[in-house]
């Protein structure tokens, strides 16, 4: 056993709004810059919909993931490591920029600049990229929202597979949900594996995704190679960017800025522990249904003597064990199970899970007219069809989504009845296996949502990778460069070798 | 002796080949953001897609044939019973097919470097020189094939393979050696080293980082420790 932590995500989307509040925060930090104005590290899809770039979630398109080769041996779906090479003058796999949207902006000074009062002045769109005027704006980071666009280009949508959903179209029966979506910052990222440079990275520590930017020479295979079409090609700089899970702010112990600004307080974020020994085994399983269980497996309970014993000999330090055991991630993906991983059935293992949504039931359930079971409105009577969930989060499977799904309901009710009528009704627990203390829990974190409850971020301990003393003065006055001394082994004009490496501690790392 | 050409055969190579390795090592120590692809794909796919393939299939087959063609020592191809006749027949024949498929996708990537909307906008001016430039000297190349053909004796291609090697191993009469070689072969020798001398300046350094060793990576996955990180050891 080798156990590794991460800072793993649960997105509650019970409570998401598709306020998109994470995109533009995220957006105004992080690609607000030439090259990647058609970039959101963090969007909000409206669901159904075929999603931002187009269709991304349906990989017999884009080949993104991994599958199952000779041997039952796990291989990137864009092929192995010849094939890979073989695309690099032409990658048949990436995504255009008309699969994403052609970045469009106005000329606002021309209302200004008008001299004529004879005519409304009236400004278009022109591309970012070539500047020109454009005549019709045919698609954007969020073409979709709240149900625009006619049914038949949203049903391509594939997590209707499997699904009779000409009913869904019509006006009565239609359901919208909002996906929030960013890096996955996988235990198995495809990225990684695809990069012919070896510039993708995985952080031991804390488990962060980040693509080397001086090692990065753009073959474009990691944007192929990513099933959630995370990673996006920067055109100015020929490089790959992708979301850096705000890593400057996760080191210092503060959360992501999408989830700090999200105004639904629908984001956790948390410490996972996991046996890193495992994720082949888990990622290899042979049926893409138990990717989920598999990898609900991986982690490691941290309230376990065996597993902090563990966890202290591979170097983990005692805050970060501490905030594994307050982590609010694990409780609602491990304990309870109420959170699942986006598309398990891509193998990447990711890390930033989902609450499922309920669906207007309850007034209905209520008038009489829906079927209730034990004083808990019948699951499969929600507006969003269970299977379409599973087909997001458990590779279709529906049994834990309706188990979840049930949780969620019998908080609701036993909460009703306690607050307006001040009665603790256990009997609404029965079909969930949960004590009265933990939906008490349940409780406080998702519908009160403190901010220290959701975000339990343990800081980096940088002092163990470096002796901050060395650091004084490094950022000086230079001839163009700032503050490296050369990347090349030789370092053609830095200054070698000036800086001895001193090693205090001994509690992290091999 | 021609003061013209000594400069040319004599000193340039030297030149070229001086700052080709220092300018590359220059721009990879302190400027390794800068050393990539510049793949225009994402923008243009519609023609990059053959046009792409064909040109680096073509170009790699061309450097890797040159590269073999005019180093190999004499004694080593003879030894494979390889004459100089038969040899030259070989370069002239690969030579021709590839050259064949790296000016059909360099017409297409020239194309749509003048033609498309966002290729263009996007575009450094150095980008489409170097293309042109690159065009320009397999051009050069492909002229000179038809003295090839009527002179199959060899003897031509072995005085260059001379020169290439005498480069190599600081022969000093570099420059006479090359008096009885027809002008166009002398055009196609400087463009040639000029490239050398221009890569350090454009994309073509991308060639040098070609991701050969991919192939031996072990394993998939990339597991960096902050701690190699902040030390550069990775």
């Amino acid at each position: 056993m080798k156990i590794r932590a991460q800072i793993g995500k649960v997105l509650n989307l019970d409570k998401c709004i598709g306020c998109h509040t994470c995109s533009v925060t995220c957006k105004q930090v992080w690609t607000n810059r030439d090259g990647v104005e058609y970039a959101w590290f963090n969007n909000v899809e409206s669901k159904p919909g075929v999603g931002f770039p187009q269709q991304w979630e349906n990989q017999e398109l884009w080949h993104g993931g991994w599958q199952l080769g000779k041997g039952e041996s796990l291989r990137p779906k864009i092929g192995g490591k010849w094939r890979i090479l073989s695309k690099i003058f032409a990658n048949p796999n990436l995504p255009q920029l008309d699969d994403y949207y052609e970045p469009f902006d106005f000329d606002y000074a021309a209302l200004q600049n008008e001299k004529s009062e004879q005519v409304v002045t009236s400004v278009r769109p022109y591309s970012r990229i070539t500047g020109q005027v454009m005549d019709k704006i045919e698609k954007g980071p969020n073409w979709e929202e709240s149900l625009g666009t006619e049914f038949k280009q949203r049903s391509r949508d594939y997590n209707f597979r499997n699904i009779e959903k000409e009913i869904y179209g019509q006006f009565e029966n239609s359901f919208l949900m909002f996906l929030p979506r960013l890096c996955e910052h996988c235990l198995n990222p495809t990225c990684v594996a695809s990069c012919p440079s070896g510039s993708i990275y995985k952080r031991e520590e804390d488990g962060i995704v980040l693509v080397d930017q001086e090692k990065c020479r753009g073959w474009r295979m990691c944007v192929s190679g990513c099933p959630y079409k995370k990673i996006y090609y920067n055109w100015h700089t020929g490089k790959s960017e992708k979301c850096v899970f705000c890593y400057p702010r996760i080191e210092s112990g503060q959360p992501t800025v999408c989830s700090e600004t999200c105004v639904g307080r629908i984001r956790y974020l948390g410490v996972m522990l996991y046996d890193a020994d495992k994720i082949e085994t888990a990622a290899a399983t042979k049926n893409p249904e138990d990717a989920y269980q598999e990898q609900l497996d991986l982690f490691l309970n941290p309230h376990d003597p065996a597993v902090i014993e563990q966890a202290r000999r591979d170097g983990i330090s005692e805050a970060w064990i501490e905030a594994a055991q307050r982590s609010p991630v694990y409780r609602m993906i491990k304990e309870w199970k109420i959170a699942f991983p986006l598309h398990p059935e891509y193998r990447t293992l990711p890390m930033v899970w989902y609450i499922p949504p309920l669906s207007p039931i309850q007034e209905a359930a209520s008038a009489g007219s829906l079927e209730t079971l034990n004083g808990i409105p019948d699951i499969n009577s929600l507006r969003i069809p269970v299977q379409y969930l599973a087909n997001m989060l458990t590779a279709g499977d529906e049994v834990p989504v309706k188990a979840a799904l049930n949780c969620l309901l019998a908080l609701r009710a036993y909460m009703r009845r306690f607050q307006i009528e001040n009665v603790r009704d256990t009997t609404l627990l029965q079909t969930t296996g949960l004590s009265e203390q933990q939906i008490q829990d349940m409780y406080r974190l998702l519908a009160i949502a403190n901010y220290e409850d959701r975000f339990v971020v343990p800081t980096a301990h940088k002092e163990d990778a470096e002796d901050p003393y060395h650091q004084r003065g490094i950022a000086g006055f230079h001839f163009n460069q700032m503050t490296t001394s050369g990347k090349s082994r030789f370092s053609l004009w830095g200054q070698q070798g000036s800086r001895p490496e001193i090693r205090r501690h001994t509690g992290k790392g091999g | 002796m021609n003061w013209v050409e000594y400069f040319l055969f004599q000193i340039y190579p030297y030149f070229c080949l001086g700052i080709f390795v220092i300018g590359c090592w220059a721009r990879f120590d302190r400027s390794q953001f800068s050393w990539r692809a510049e793949s225009s794909e994402f923008l243009e796919r519609r023609t990059l897609k053959w046009a792409s393939n064909c040109f680096h299939v073509g170009v790699l087959g061309l450097m890797m044939g040159h590269a073999a063609g005019l180093l190999t020592p004499p004694q080593l191809t003879e030894a494979l019973g390889l004459s100089a006749h038969a040899h030259q027949l070989l370069a002239v024949g690969a030579g021709s097919i590839f050259a064949f498929f790296a000016a059909i996708g360099g017409g297409g990537l020239i194309y749509r470097r003048l033609f498309n909307a966002r290729v263009k906008a996007t575009g450094r001016p150095t980008d489409l020189f170097i293309l042109v430039f690159v065009y320009t000297q397999l051009w050069l190349g492909i002229l000179g094939l038809p003295h090839s053909m009527m002179h199959s004796d060899g003897s031509t291609m072995e005085i260059l393979g001379q020169w290439c090697r005498g480069v190599l191993i600081f022969r000093p009469d570099l420059a006479n050696l090359l008096k009885p070689i027809p002008w166009i072969y002398k055009l196609h020798l400087v463009t040639g080293m000029t490239l050398f001398l221009l890569t350090p300046f454009t994309r073509l350094v991308h060639v040098i980082s070609a991701p050969i060793w991919y192939i031996f990576r072990p394993g998939w996955q990339i597991v960096r420790q902050n701690r190699h990180v902040a030390n550069d050891e990775t």
